[in-house]
């Protein structure tokens, strides 16, 4: 099991900085999620981390050695890619061997390898195929059988389920879960998808931009985003952001909400962020509400900091377990998950409660969590 | 990789709509005849003997089928003041196409590898120069070349013309290869770089065996262009080092004696028939190759 560590990590692409700056401690044996948008830099990230970029300023460590000049054959690494890139002229066999083979491992050894690999992802039958001759999931299967066989010490996924259809990719996201808990072997795994970032990781890097907004645990991602990117990103469908001002409402702190032209509404705020926000007044926030923090009026059990209010249905949208449902306020859609019994057609006044203690609050300014 | 059935797409039917499909499809067997009609006249005169060509009609078939013209064209027909047919000729322009070809195929293969795959600063620049190459006419490289096969020792040889056509060569398959390794996903490449291959590992056990369609094609376009070419052949060789092309020529126009049509049909046929022969066999392989490797990913 090696660590990796990324220290203070640059790549420009000739005049365009892509990678800014990038610090990164990653401990033996974890499971890191590298998730932002497209076009963030996660994946240079990673081919800065394979050795398939060649990194402009800064170093990085994989196992305690720097790698910076170390070409990929030499880092003990393995890749997944999103494309799979199988060898397409190769049998499924002879692509699982093509790593053994360049570095001269005895035909007997390569042989129990590929033989422990393909129990393991349950290719026996393939073998002899070629990848043409393959589904989207058989090929990911060899795809990720050739970064095992080696047994090296970091794997390194590059959006390995992006290709496959939405049953599938829930099924090899479990199976990569199993597989690490298996191996415990060290995983640097890139994704575009939060739910595949929230599910895998022991630790996500939520990227933008090429910087590292956050990285933490998924449920402190979660439940204590740094800032208003990181908030948005994860979590869907996505997190309401309000924009509206601070006001003391009695001993109460309340950020008020809403257009001039609409009635607005005060959502009062629990102790410890009133606290916070005591010297604030008239300050403008962005009151987070995640989808979840927002319900039918009464169907919770009763908490402490909760707000009542109602609102015309605008949009129903039923995902099954859930129903989303949409409200016009300040500008924008606005919504709510309630239980499919509760829903309500659209254009009737609905009672909607908030759960404030889930309520983020965030500086409009700095977009900062306050 | 299947081919999508178009026969089920309805069509509209009637008396007009078969009426026009007649007439489009007899305008079309015009046209097939309009352009089969030199191969056959050619076929059917080198299939006749003189006594017959001077007395019946261009457009008629042969009476007594006789092979003689074929026979005396491949070994004693008169080239030059050499009378021993087109035969040793074929084998000159055989020495010449095959190396030319081979050569000129994997060093553009290597060259569209490393401007796609391994990428360097100026690439986009060497590609657009070796683009460059394949727009140069002929006739303007013939005395810079002549000065350099004569500083080289290979004036006048046949070593000295397959230099020649590899030199030329280049362009045009550095252009096919990289045109078709632009579309292999890099993907692959990076894959076999972590699996710990290098450039020539890379090459010859991925991406080589990858891109038969791209050999097929390059493979017949050069053939073509050697074996017919005639002006590099006239130029870089003498007498009996001549490509099949020249002594063909110097066949049809011996100035002695009768005019053979017979035989210089024979001949000329005789020239044609490689590069018919690589349409065909490489053809096959070149549908097999596009439905075999065509592998996404």
């Amino acid at each position: 099991m090696s660590d990796i560590q990324l220290e203070k990590v640059k790549k420009n692409f000739g005049a365009t900085e892509v990678i800014k700056g990038i610090d990164l401690a990653i401990d033996p044996g974890e499971f890191v999620v590298l998730v932002g948008p497209s076009g963030c830099g996660k994946s240079t990230l990673l081919n800065l981390i394979a050795g398939l970029e060649t990194i402009t300023d800064g170093n990085i460590y994989i196992g305690g050695k720097r790698v910076n000049d170390t070409p990929p054959r030499d880092r003990d690494i393995a890749m997944v890619f999103q494309s799979y890139a199988l060898y397409p002229t190769k049998t499924v066999r002879n692509n699982i061997t093509f790593g053994m083979v360049s570095r001269n491992i005895p035909k007997a050894e390569q042989d129990a390898a590929v033989a422990e690999i393909s129990t393991l992802l349950q290719i026996e039958p393939l073998l002899s195929r070629k990848p043409g001759q393959l589904s989207g999931g058989q090929r990911q299967r060899v795809a990720m059988g050739r970064a095992l066989v080696r047994k090296p010490d970091v794997f390194l996924f590059d959006e390995p389920l992006s290709n496959l259809d939405a049953k599938l990719r829930i099924e090899m996201r479990t199976e990569i879960k199993k597989l690490h808990q298996r191996l415990a072997k060290t995983i640097v795994y890139v994704t575009h998808d939060q739910i595949e970032a929230m599910t895998l990781a022991s630790r996500i890097a939520v990227m933008d931009n090429g910087h590292i907004r956050q990285f933490a645990d998924p449920a402190t991602i979660y439940e204590d985003p740094v800032d208003l990117f990181v908030a948005g990103f994860m979590g869907s469908p996505p997190m309401n952001m309000l924009p509206g001002k601070i006001r003391a409402n009695g001993a109460q702190y309340v950020v008020s909400t809403g257009d001039p032209d609409e009635e607005a509404l005060a959502f009062p705020l629990p102790a410890p962020l009133a606290q916070r926000v005591s010297a604030m007044e008239g300050r403008d926030v962005i009151l987070g509400l995640r989808p979840e923090a927002l319900f039918a009026a009464g169907t919770e059990l009763p908490g402490e900091y909760r707000f009542i209010f109602e609102r015309p249905v605008s949009v129903v949208e039923p995902t099954g377990p859930d129903t989303m449902i949409l409200f016009h306020h300040t500008g924008q859609d606005i919504v709510a998950r309630v239980r499919p019994e509760d829903a309500q057609p659209e254009g009737t006044l609905f009672s909607f409660e908030a759960d404030m203690e889930k309520a983020k609050l965030f500086d409009a300014k700095t977009t900062l969590r306050i | 990789m299947s081919r999508k059935n178009i026969s089920g797409i309805v069509q509209q039917r009637g008396p007009q709509q078969t009426l026009m499909r007649s007439l489009l499809f007899i305008t079309l067997g015009i046209f097939c005849l309009y352009y089969l009609a030199p191969l056959i006249v050619m076929i059917a005169t080198s299939l006749k003997s003189l006594e017959e060509i001077r007395t019946g009609s261009l457009i008629s078939l042969p009476q007594d089928v006789t092979f003689d013209a074929w026979g005396k064209a491949w070994s004693t027909a008169c080239v030059g003041v050499r009378c021993d047919g087109l035969k040793p000729f074929f084998w000159n322009s055989v020495a010449m196409v095959v190396p030319a070809v081979m050569i000129s195929t994997i060093l553009g293969a290597l060259n569209g590898y490393a401007l796609t795959k391994w990428r360097f600063p100026g690439a986009d620049i060497i590609f657009a120069l070796v683009l460059f190459g394949a727009f140069i006419p002929f006739q303007v490289i013939l005395l810079p070349m002549a000065r350099t096969l004569g500083v080289l020792g290979l004036a006048g040889t046949i070593p000295g013309l397959v230099l020649v056509h590899i030199i030329y060569g280049l362009a045009f398959t550095t252009l096919f290869f990289r045109n078709f390794f632009i579309g292999v996903s890099d993907g692959i490449v990076q894959a076999a770089q972590i699996d710990g291959a290098g450039f020539f590992g890379i090459f010859f056990r991925i991406v080589l065996p990858m891109s038969l369609p791209a050999i097929v094609v390059t493979v017949i376009w050069q053939f073509t262009q050697i074996w017919n070419d005639f002006l590099f052949g006239i130029a870089f060789t003498v007498g009996d080092s001549n490509p099949l092309t020249v002594a063909l020529n110097n066949v049809v126009n011996t100035s002695t004696g009768v005019k053979e049509y017979n035989v210089d049909m024979a001949a000329a046929i005789i020239a044609a028939l490689p590069t018919l022969a690589v349409y065909v066999i490489a053809g096959a392989y070149f549908v097999r190759g596009l439905s075999a490797g065509a592998v996404k990913g």
